[in-house]
């Protein structure tokens, strides 16, 4: 049977691990080739890296870091933040990334979405929806949530299948860095819809959350940052937890 | 001892090398048929759709000689497509044919979410140097939407669940498939490699 999967993510600017909270504020937390080597001794079941910088000279920092990172350690790498066109996907693939991650440059083209996963599969490409509440739908944003599209999240989500995307980061801005659980509404119902997997991101400050987010909210796995980070918890700890619940682990 | 991983243009190799490299392996990237004849082993790495990648292998020219490595009973891993590769064909693409060097076809998960994306355990029977030191129901990376039906056939060495039981593992003489990456599954995946290698 196949397991839920538990995902670090390293929020990387410049070369370094940072992680804000509601997407401002970022504190530093270290050197993400350490840190992504330690994350898989912990047995983290893939590893993701969002370059929430995006300069020029900051893509190549990104490049540096998976290049570094898949001489060393053997799970899945993603890399994400700021990839607007297949020859950005190209250079991460080619440095070691395993999947890429898009999201604003997906909105002003949702055609890169199938452009990529026509070039290097579906199975590589990652469709990654910022998400906010607004009444009682959500709303897709871009720009590190920033800018409001106004697209709804379930139909964006359902689009994003279609183009190709093997699958669903679905972050929630409302949750992110607030510790106060996943938004379980938002992950169950586009989990509902698709048939590809869903990854559900921010807002996870408890074990317990971490599992409502499988029991509950329906995911495929589970995106954790600042909880990892700052060693409130260890990879092992969550899936100790899990395995006590009865859900599949690694 | 020579491996080469086969460049026909259809995946990611550069992580099967960085594995190799890991292990203290030596690999080398072939991109020419030519080079088949240096080697000592062989890798057939793959991802994306099954008729593209045969069409590749055709248009590299790497099909025929292929095959015949295979028919030579010569050490060759053929992972994830390049294991869908060993048999007669795909629900994927009806008009390009496998290798047929195994019985059976390739048929689209219908059960549960497509692809499949994660790890999975690999239930192992019988008596393989490839699986030497890694137990039974030890889990590896999957992404797939099609996985391959076949009879039981004495070359199966392993099943997966995923809505259904389903092979994951062939072998026979020289010539294995793994459905799974091994060289994106951690310790386990690191260990059947460095076993293909050294053992098999």
């Amino acid at each position: 049977m196949l397991t839920v999967r538990i995902i670090p993510c390293l929020d990387v600017e410049d070369g370094r691990v940072v992680k804000g909270i509601r997407f401002t504020d970022l504190q530093e937390a270290g050197d993400p080739v350490d840190l992504a080597a330690d994350y898989n001794e912990q047995g983290a079941d893939e590893i993701v890296f969002l370059d929430i910088g995006a300069s020029y000279r900051r893509r190549k920092t990104m490049v540096d870091v998976v290049n570094q990172v898949s001489r060393r350690v053997f799970v899945p790498l993603t890399a994400g933040g700021g990839i607007r066109s297949v020859e950005d996907m190209r250079i991460l693939l080619q440095s070691g990334a395993d999947k890429v991650a898009v999201c604003s440059a997906a909105l002003k083209r949702p055609g890169l979405i199938s452009e990529g996963a026509e070039v290097f599969g579906s199975q590589c490409l990652v469709l990654s929806i910022d998400a906010k509440q607004h009444g009682g739908s959500w709303r897709v944003y871009s720009h590190g949530g920033r800018i409001d599209t106004g697209l709804d999240v379930l139909e964006w989500a359902r689009q994003g299948e279609k183009l190709g995307a093997g699958e669903i980061l679905l972050n929630s801005i409302d949750a992110d860095g607030t510790r106060e659980g996943f938004d379980l509404e938002l992950t169950r119902k586009v989990g509902e819809i698709l048939s590809i997997p869903v990854i559900a991101s921010g807002g996870a400050g408890s074990l317990a959350q971490i599992y409502a987010a499988f029991s509950q909210g329906k995911a495929d796995a589970a995106l954790l940052a600042s909880l990892f980070h700052f060693k409130e918890y260890t990879v092992r700890d969550v899936k100790t937890y899990l395995k006590m619940k009865g859900i599949r682990v690694r | 001892m020579k491996i080469g991983i086969v460049d026909y243009g259809a995946g990611n190799l550069r992580s099967v090398r960085n594995a190799f490299d890991y292990l203290g392996m030596k690999s080398l990237i072939v991109d020419s048929p030519s080079q088949l004849k240096e080697l000592d082993k062989l890798v057939l790495p793959g991802v994306g759709a099954f008729g593209h990648a045969v069409g590749r292998m055709r248009d590299a020219g790497f099909f025929s000689p292929v095959y015949d490595w295979l028919k030579e009973d010569r050490p060759f891993l053929g992972i994830c497509l390049g294991f869908q590769m060993l048999f007669d064909l795909s629900d994927e693409s009806p008009d390009e044919k496998g290798f047929g060097f195994f019985e059976g076809s390739c048929r689209r998960f219908r059960e549960r979410k497509v692809p499949q994306i994660g790890w999975n355990a690999v239930q192992t029977g019988g008596n393989t140097l490839l699986f030497d030191g890694i137990p039974s129901g030890e889990h590896f990376y999957f992404v797939h939407s099609y996985y391959v039906a076949a009879g039981d056939g004495g070359m199966v060495l392993g099943r997966t669940e995923y809505g259904l039981s389903y092979v994951s593992v062939v072998g026979n003489g020289h010539v294995f498939g793994v459905q799974f990456h091994p060289e994106k599954s951690g310790e386990a995946g690191l260990t059947l490699l460095e076993n293909w290698g050294k053992k098999c």
